[in-house]
């Protein structure tokens, strides 16, 4: 009886589930992959944008893509010397 | 009216492109579609034989590219069916004997006489790729419910944009229902939720592919074959008809319990 349960309710048991997954997570990599240069280029970008409110170290920047199971994220990590006088003077006003 | 090329792509070697190929034309042309199959494996020349054709050939893609010969004469009539003719690939040259420019200017020439021209792409995302792809209005994009297939495909998907073939069709070839049954094959609805385009077709794993590809006859002939049937839904769903798709996957909760209580009555009896 239980066989027979087991087999009523039973799906996706087999290897077709660990293909599945394992397709999910090597395209969302394959369809990301951003190539080391445009990787540059958006570095350059961040610094200009970044530099108008703060004073950063460019040298200490790092930009990465995470991927987590489904998710990816794109993190920097940016070190700050200090905050731009005017800009917050600005900013508050 | 200009006809259409369709590409037969695929990125991963071996998952049916010639194939689908010899089939998909040879049903069009059964159908009374004007159809030209051109072969653009250039140095791994196939459809011919898959065909039944390598008899015939006298002169080849890249004689007619370098201008050596007539299109018309290097075009080789189907034994067969009417209005379908083949144009073999060059067997012993380099791919980079023609450029995608080259090719896109016969397959123009070639629209302007038939409805249909179907290009079967060599494997790859190389030269001989691009070439494949170069004149073509749409896609067929060949797949196996294997995760090396299904990834090449979606790379060839990605590419295929960025050369404005935006809306690809998806035929998924080599089927196996009892696989998927037991859970060890993925099944269409698995394959289309991870590469999400127009499915276009299914075709089943089959021995009678390869005792048809022995004769030199397309097994579409053979409407009686599991796999004959399917090709020719796909023919029909080319010509705009509304095919429904062959029942292959796992089956419903309810058709699972009827099958296991006849299953537990037979044994009681
Ligand atoms: N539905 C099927 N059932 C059984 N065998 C099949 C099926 N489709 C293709 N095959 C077999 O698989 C093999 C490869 O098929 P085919 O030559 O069409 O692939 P291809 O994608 O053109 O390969 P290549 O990348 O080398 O050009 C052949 O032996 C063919 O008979
Ligand atoms: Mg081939």
């Amino acid at each position: 009886m239980r066989d027979f349960f087991g087999r009523l309710f039973s799906r996706e048991e087999g290897s077709k589930k660990a293909a599945k997954d394992r397709l999910r997570l090597v395209l969302v990599h394959d369809r990301t992959s951003l190539s080391p240069h445009l990787l540059d280029t958006l570095k350059e970008d961040l610094i200009q944008t970044i530099s108008k409110y703060l004073e950063i170290d460019t040298e200490g920047l790092e930009v990465n893509i995470d991927q987590e199971e489904e998710t990816m994220a794109l993190v920097a990590s940016i070190p700050i010397r200090s905050v731009r006088r005017g800009v917050v003077a600005k900013a508050n006003s | 009216m200009a006809g259409k090329v369709l590409v037969v792509t695929s990125g991963k070697g071996g998952v049916g492109k010639t194939t689908t190929t010899a089939n998909l034309g040879t049903g069009l042309a059964l159908l009374g579609r004007r159809v030209c199959l051109v072969d653009a494996d250039i140095g791994l020349r196939n459809l011919d034989v898959v065909m039944g054709l390598e008899n015939r050939i006298v002169y080849d893609l890249v004689d007619v590219i370098e201008g050596q010969c007539k299109l018309r004469n290097a075009l080789i009539k189907d034994k067969r069916v009417e209005n379908l003719f083949l144009l073999p690939a060059a067997q012993t040259r380099e791919k980079d004997a023609v450029t995608p420019a080259q090719m896109k200017e016969l397959c123009d020439t070639l629209k302007q006489e038939f409805d249909y021209v179907l290009v079967d792409s060599p494997a790859g995302i190389e030269h001989g790729f691009r070439n494949a792809i170069a004149g073509a209005d749409d896609a067929l994009i060949v797949t196996t419910p294997e995760v090396s297939a299904v990834r090449d495909a979606d790379r060839i998907i990605g590419m295929l944009e960025a050369h404005e073939i935006r809306s690809p069709k998806l035929i998924v070839n080599r089927i196996r229902p009892d696989m998927v049954k037991r859970g060890d094959m993925m099944d269409i609805d698995d394959v289309i939720e991870i590469l999400a385009i127009q499915l276009i077709g299914v075709v089943p794993d089959d021995q009678e592919v390869i005792v048809a590809t022995n004769k030199g006859e397309p097994v579409i002939f053979d409407r009686r074959t599991r796999s004959g049937q399917a090709y020719y839904n796909i023919v029909r769903r080319l010509e705009g008809e509304d095919v429904p798709f062959m029942q292959i996957g796992p089956d419903g909760f309810v058709e699972r319990l009827r099958r296991l209580l006849s299953r537990d009555v037979r044994r009681r009896a």
